[in-house]
């Protein structure tokens, strides 16, 4: 069974819908990259995936024997944490929340789970710094160390390089492929940058108007493909 | 310093400390919180609930006010954390009207009252800025208020890791299967009962300051949660018994001193973070 079976779904605030009528699924192992323009409804299918908020109707399913709460989810920053008294380490230590369950207090176990994620990510120089002096790569890094500490099995990843300088989103990419290709994690990510995400997802879902959902190889042959890598193209440059 | 140790030597005087330093205490351990998550408003708005639920509690003749300010103020926190939730309703103006309403309501009552005392203003004003109130709590107050602030901080340390999870990343938080609306109204929960025990010590128009003060005067200096939340925790309590002292040298009022004393601590710590200090 797929980790992630999404059936008939739409999606929406309110009770005015985004998106209607959306099936896809996510095998273990996958990339997949979500792309479409400002307010078709990604971070929104984002949210409903990560059960913060209700679908209209339809259901995703989880499989292999994944819990909802298993996800590992890096959200966009908001202003707050921009401005936050923390360290390093107070904050990739707040990954393990789910594992703690009705604990009071983090076990050994949960902190080198927490050293060793730090460790993968290369932050562990930063670990006593404050949250709010790092670059933005870095703290990108810091809430993706973060994430892993929830799973193993699933990253949920939004708009991670949003804000990013050419030479970190690079970086950034390069992280999240070989936790891939090498950790076995599969990825689920949001995107803008729609040449990185043909370049590095094994699969793509094209929400809007249109709808698509397959593999990397035959979305570049789409017309839906091709007007969108018009129209990016054309606004990036 | 002759009447310092005079003063201190009194039974209601050591109480009246005793009690000073654990409302101070608890009152900072949240502030950290309530400024980063934007819920300064609840604060504020709670304070003003609380006067008119002591006014109402005044007007029954109630021995022991806070056993009727508590529940109210409580369940008003957790009116307020639902409006303030819902986008529809204009959260803060919710928040305005019930707390404006309160303090409106309080007033009078206090005026209208069978039982009028015969200096209405004296009375309001000391709800309002505390005055000697600390001074001169009965003894089951003195017990209410120690087993309260008791309760706040052992809720504080259980649950620190899961408040520090909350407040950084509610969204993350929820994502890990945290129930992060539970943590919300906990805190609200102890919120309120942080603003009934502050009112003796400060009144209720001055337990914003006790409460958020410290908390911004701790961020200033300190780059790690834990480091604010110790430091704001013990910036608190100093100014606290700074300002009982104070008031009893320089006969001043007890709480606008010792929210004066935090007002100061907070422009030093500011000076010394332009000066580059971080610890």
């Amino acid at each position: 069974m797929a980790l992630i079976n999404v059936k008939d779904l739409s999606l929406g605030y309110d009770g005015h819908e985004i998106l209607t009528g959306l099936n896809f699924s996510v095998e273990a192992g996958n990339y997949l990259c979500i792309v479409g323009e400002n307010g078709s409804g990604k971070s929104t299918l984002m949210k409903t995936m990560l059960s913060l908020q209700r679908p209209l109707s339809g259901s995703i399913a989880f499989g292999d024997g994944l819990k909802p709460n298993e996800i590992g989810y890096l959200p966009q920053q908001t202003a707050v944490q921009k401005d936050f008294p923390a360290t390093v380490w107070e904050i990739v230590r707040s990954g393990c929340q789910a594992r703690m369950g009705r604990r009071p207090f983090y076990s050994k176990e949960e902190k080198q789970l927490v050293r060793e994620n730090m460790e993968k990510m290369g932050i562990m120089p930063f670990a006593r710094r404050c949250y709010r002096e790092l670059s933005g790569g870095q703290q990108q890094r810091v809430l993706l160390a973060r994430a892993l500490c929830a799973t193993r099995k699933l990253l949920l990843l939004d708009e991670p390089v949003s804000g990013l300088d050419p030479k970190v989103t690079a970086e950034m990419y390069q992280l999240i492929e070989s936790l891939n290709r090498q950790e076995g994690v599969t990825i689920i990510m949001i995107s803008h940058d729609i040449a990185a995400a043909v370049r590095y997802a094994t699969h793509i879902l094209h929400v809007g108007h249109q709808v698509f959902f397959g593999p990397v190889e035959e979305y570049v042959h789409s017309p839906i493909a091709r007007r969108f890598l018009d129209a990016e193209g054309g606004k990036q440059a | 310093m002759n009447n310092l140790s005079l003063y201190l030597s009194l039974p209601y005087v050591q109480n009246a400390l005793i009690v000073a330093v654990l409302i101070a205490l608890c009152s900072s351990l949240l502030g950290v919180t309530l400024v980063l998550k934007r819920f300064s408003f609840i604060g504020d708005g709670l304070s003003h609930v609380a006067f008119g639920a002591m006014a109402v509690a005044s007007v029954l003749r109630l021995t022991n006010q806070m056993l009727l300010a508590l529940p109210l103020t409580v369940l008003c926190a957790v009116l307020l954390l639902r409006t303030g939730q819902n986008t529809k309703i204009k959260g803060d103006a919710a928040v305005a009207m019930i707390s404006v309403g309160a303090l409106a309501l309080g007033y009078l009552l206090l005026n209208k009252s069978p039982y009028r005392s015969g200096n209405v203003s004296a009375d309001v004003c000391s709800s309002l800025f505390g005055s000697t109130s600390i001074m001169t709590l009965k003894q089951n107050e003195v017990w209410l208020c120690e087993g309260l602030s008791v309760a706040v901080v052992i809720i504080f340390i259980l649950f620190y890791h899961k408040i520090f999870a909350v407040t950084f990343d509610e969204d993350f938080a929820k994502a890990a299967g945290t129930r992060a609306e539970a943590y919300n109204l906990l805190i609200a929960v102890v919120i309120a009962v942080i603003i009934v025990l502050a009112m003796n010590l400060v009144g209720s128009l001055l337990i914003s300051a006790l409460i958020i003060s410290p908390a911004m005067s701790a961020m200033r200096l300190f780059r790690s949660f834990k480091g604010v939340t110790l430091c704001s925790a013990v910036l608190s309590v100093t100014c606290a018994v700074l300002g009982i002292m104070i008031s009893i040298v320089a006969d001043t009022p007890v709480g606008s001193t010792i929210v004066a004393a935090d007002m100061l601590v907070f422009l030093i710590c500011w000076g010394l973070s332009l000066a580059g200090v971080k610890l």
